[in-house]
């Protein structure tokens, strides 16, 4: 028999028909919904007199227009009417046909991908699709996890299918251990940064090496949720222990009997030993330092000690046209220290960087320190009702407002600035979500990626530092 | 999507030439979480005198009376019978939306923007192309006959005056068979929902844990 990749064998798991123009019909095991853009979705339906397939299928919560804020007065609170009406209708949708629904109020309400995993909502081995492009971050446990537009959504709750075409396999590999106070962000940064934010175009990328097998599921969560930064829609790791003891006991997990027959099932959820790719991609974990982006695409990163790229020295008239670009709508100069940006803002969440590990990663960093005077502003928002929970229960959240950060209710909040929280034009922010694009968190707004401990330190710093300068 | 074999609809003109997708359905209404409801907003710079706003409601709004679709002989019409390049301009769906959504369900013009006439099928429209003669003589046709109708048949590919002159018209095989039947991407991939359904009891059998409903 051939030997298959991780991704072999959950596209074959799913298959239910293979066409003859190529294209196939995959099964989808479960549909996370939101806001934005599920609504013209359910009126499809709606207008067609569909039913879902299959209800308990889904899963939806609100997160992109929620405010941070109060919200004591619930949906009608929030401040600009297309936003509430976004989220009121998904609460009409859900209440009409039957879907399990965070809502606001929910504790267990917060950002799709961060909710989905805290419940036990996706599982390994599972296909899971949302109308969002980060749903890589469920590849993370050994799921085929991928973003889908507004029309599939439809087609998803109507059929349970989705039409695909079979991607190529990429393997990208970190050998070796990672030094002390490299994040699972600095790693996915790292990769982008070498090849690319097209590199991955056409492939469902598998995330393996010493360096992945070592992070924590939050860690991993976080490499998968930028898989799609590099041009790729899905993004997986294999399973293992780790994946198996995150799973376990949560609330949609498989419980008693039907958990040991899951665990068996899981343990075949890897490549083939021998499994062959269409490509593969090294890097030496021992390489990476913590990364910042400096320009206005995630493949513009360095480590934090370098210096911002100097035009002048580009041979390639595409590349340095684009460096040019870059830096002037960022505002800076070339060959000026990195560490010499000087920011306005810190933002600490999304659902790349909002889980529990990465707000105790960034409380460690601020503890007893205060956040720099010429700071406008340092928002910590949680991924979810459960994770503000949880770090209130830590103390968490009086170390970040002790320090002069602001502690929010959970929500996508100022990773796409949909909600009230954005920046103002021309100012710098060190911002631990997934896309540094033109106006991304602002009109006219200047985004630097980094880790959760890097956003913390700049916080107190003011400008970017090595964080393991911090830690020492 | 709504199937469409044949129908004998009232005929409304719109005697211009590139009519755009901003003139069918004006950009403010884009921002609905709908894709019901745009009929009201159908041409909504030519129907009404006013500024429209999107949540407005339209009764009492000052009407323009010159403007066709406000005219009582063509009130229920189906059949829009259009002039060149109609539904030029973007590619947004909510002009066949809100086409569709007022009550038409075919627009003849001698030709089509593609992104539109791609757009018309999706969304149970049928577009039908004629020559600019045979165009020519049915706006004179509606002009001089208060109710006058047309009878489209999409399986004999046909359309028919009143008095018994037909035109045949083409249609791609695939399309045709998508709205013959009803069938949009949903609808062709029902067709094999007992694949489906096999699919899910072997894997219900194989990964019931797939399947659990939740405890929460
Ligand atoms: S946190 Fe940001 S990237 Fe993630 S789902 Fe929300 S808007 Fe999208």
């Amino acid at each position: 028999m051939a030997t298959k990749t991780l991704y072999d064998k959950l596209w074959d798991a799913h298959l239910v028909k293979q066409r003859d123009d190529g294209s196939a019909l995959i099964y989808i095991d479960r549909q996370l919904l939101h806001e934005v853009t599920s609504p013209q979705a359910f009126e499809g339906l709606r207008i067609a007199g569909r039913q879902p397939w299959r209800i308990d299928a889904n899963l939806a919560t609100p997160d992109h227009n929620v405010p941070t804020t109060d919200r004591s007065k619930g949906v009608q609170g929030i401040a600009d009417p297309v936003s509430r009406i976004q989220v009121q209708t998904l609460d009409d949708n859900c209440d009409e046909f039957g879907i399990v629904e965070f809502k606001m109020a929910d504790k267990r309400q917060g950002v799709v991908h961060v909710v989905g995993p805290e419940q036990g909502a996706t599982l390994p081995g599972m296909t899971v699709v949302c109308g969002d492009s980060h749903t890589s971050t469920h590849g993370a446990f050994g799921a085929l996890a991928h973003g889908i537009g507004t029309s599939e959504v439809e087609h998803v709750l109507a059929t349970q299918t989705l039409i695909q075409k079979k991607m190529k396999n990429m393997l990208v590999r970190v050998n070796g251990k990672v030094s002390q106070g490299i994040t699972g962000k600095d790693i996915i940064l790292a990769i982008i940064g070498k090849i690319g934010t097209a590199g991955g175009t056409g492939y469902a990328i598998e995330f393996g090496g010493e360096a992945i097998q070592d992070l924590s599921m939050e860690g991993r969560m976080t490499v998968c949720n930028m898989a799609i930064e590099a041009g790729a829609r899905a993004g997986m790791i294999a399973v293992d222990q780790t994946t198996i003891d995150y799973v376990k006991g949560r609330p949609f997990s498989p419980k008693g009997a039907m958990w040991d027959k899951a665990v068996e099932a899981w343990q075949d959820l890897k490549s083939d030993a021998d499994a062959e790719f269409d490509k593969v991609v090294e890097l030496n974990g021992l390489d990476i330092q913590p990364q910042v982006t400096w320009g206005t695409s995630p493949e513009m990163v360095l480590p934090v000690s370098a210096k911002v790229p100097n035009p002048a020295h580009e041979q390639d008239a595409v590349i340095k046209e684009g460096i040019e670009r870059a830096l002037q709508y960022m505002g800076l100069n070339a060959d000026m220290p990195i560490s010499d940006i000087q920011l306005d803002r810190v933002f600490i969440g999304s659902c790349t960087n909002s889980r529990i590990e990465d707000l105790r990663a960034a409380a460690k960093i601020v503890k007893g320190r205060t956040v720099a005077a010429s700071l406008k502003q340092a928002l910590v928002v949680p991924g979810s009702g459960l994770v503000k929970a949880q770090a209130e229960q830590e103390g968490l959240d009086r170390i970040f407002i002790e320090a002069g950060l602001e502690w929010r209710e959970p929500g996508c909040s100022m990773c796409l600035a949909m909600n009230a929280d954005k920046l103002g034009q021309g100012e710098h922010c060190a911002s631990t979500s997934n896309r540094n694009f033109e106006g991304r968190q602002g009109f006219g707004g200047r985004t630097h990626l980094v880790s959760p401990a890097m956003a913390a330190a700049a916080a107190i710093a003011g400008h970017f530092v090595d964080v393991r300068e911090f830690t020492v | 999507m709504r199937k469409f074999t044949e129908m004998n609809g009232v005929v409304a003109p719109m005697d211009r030439a590139n009519v755009d997708t901003d003139m069918i359905i004006p950009k403010q209404f884009l921002k609905s979480i709908k894709r019901t409801g745009f009929g009201k907003n159908l041409f909504d710079e030519l129907r009404y005198l006013d500024e429209g706003k999107p949540d407005q409601s339209c009764e009492g709004r000052p009407i323009n009376e010159d403007f066709v679709l406000n005219q009582a002989r063509y009130a229920g019409s189906s059949v829009l019978l259009a002039r060149q390049n109609f539904g030029c301009g973007s590619s947004r769906e909510h002009a066949p939306w809100a086409l569709e959504d007022f009550g038409f369900r075919v627009i003849i013009a001698p030709s089509f923007a593609d992104i539109f006439f791609n757009n018309c099928f999706k969304n149970g429209l049928l577009p039908i192309v004629l020559d600019e003669a045979i165009v020519d003589r049915l706006f004179s046709d509606v002009a001089q006959t208060e109710g006058y109708s047309l009878g489209v048949d999409l399986i004999k590919q046909q359309v028919t005056t009143p008095n018994g002159d037909s035109f045949r018209f083409d249609v791609d095989t695939f399309r045709k068979h998508c709205l013959v039947n009803g069938l949009d991407d949903i609808g062709v991939t029902l067709e094999d929902a007992s694949a489906i359904k096999s699919y899910e009891e072997r894997r219900r059998k194989s990964a019931p844990w797939l399947f659990a409903s939740s405890n929460a």
